[in-house]
């Protein structure tokens, strides 16, 4: 699924573009990666020790904890786009540290059950 | 190839600082990305433990042709029972750790899952040895 299809779907707003999840393969200038056709699985959770468990790519991870650390553990966990759901506001530190870091991150209105369920019928699968 | 970072207890604005630099290195020296991820993952969860537990802290990285040797080890309050600590669910954590997303009892567990080889030593009230490494 595309960054575009996401916000579509979530009604979201993109404050951080870093060319995650484009549809066209294309040259991320941050992280010096080929970006894939797009992102295949989310996964939603407040808990980040719960993140840095998973192994897989092209994940999606759809949170309402707004902190550095997450944008840290998605960076640890190979981890491109995050949706921070519940309307959360995102401190110009974290946008910041997403650009370094080379991760979308999305901000959206609807609460966690919503976004997750909007987007697995659009198509992305669970991890688990 | 050998660097060492810095790690400052209880400032979580920074933690994760040392990880990722780590993670830059070993991008830069072409290390598989499946290997970069675990240990970068057990690093970062290593790194967290420092800044949520002690005072302060040393990370070492040694890297080599066949393997990366990782070594954090701090300054704190020690770990009383590390059998007790690797139990999955087991924590100390105070609540602004939790508030960070942290301290369900998963980090050490996690640290095990992502290394081949992982030793803890301990001493109360002086501080904790983390040491581990991963074959490439």
């Amino acid at each position: 699924m595309t960054l575009q299809k996401i916000l579509e779907t979530i009604d979201g707003r993109l404050v951080t573009g870093n060319g995650n999840g484009s549809a066209a393969p294309g040259w991320n200038g941050t992280t010096g990666e080929v970006n894939s056709n797009g992102f295949n699985l989310a996964f939603a959770s407040d808990l980040m020790s719960d993140v840095l468990t998973l192994n897989n790519d092209n994940v999606v991870l759809i949170t309402g904890l707004a902190t550095l650390q997450t944008i840290r553990t998605a960076e640890m966990a190979d981890i491109n786009c995050i949706i921070f759901v519940r309307n959360k506001k995102i401190s110009p530190e974290i946008v910041e540290l997403a650009n370094e870091s080379g991760i979308d991150i999305v901000e959206c209105r609807y609460s966690m059950f919503r976004t997750s369920g909007l987007l697995y019928q659009a198509g992305l699968k669970p991890v688990y | 190839m050998y660097f060492e970072y810095e790690i400052e207890g209880g400032n979580f604005s920074r933690a994760g600082y040392a990880s990722s630099e780590v993670k830059k290195r070993l991008r830069q020296l072409n290390v598989d990305m499946k290997v970069i991820k675990r240990v970068v993952v057990a690093l970062y969860e290593a790194e967290v433990n420092v800044v949520a537990h002690a005072w302060r802290g040393k990370m070492r990285v040694d890297i080599d042709r066949d393997r990366i040797r990782l070594e954090i080890d701090d300054e704190g309050p020690g770990i009383p029972d590390i059998d007790k600590a690797m139990e999955e669910g087991y924590s100390t954590a105070t609540p602004e750790v939790r508030e960070m997303g942290f301290g369900a009892g998963m980090g050490l567990p996690n640290i095990k899952k992502n290394v081949d080889k992982l030793n803890i030593t301990s001493e109360v009230g002086q501080g904790t040895k983390v040491e581990m490494v991963t074959y490439l």
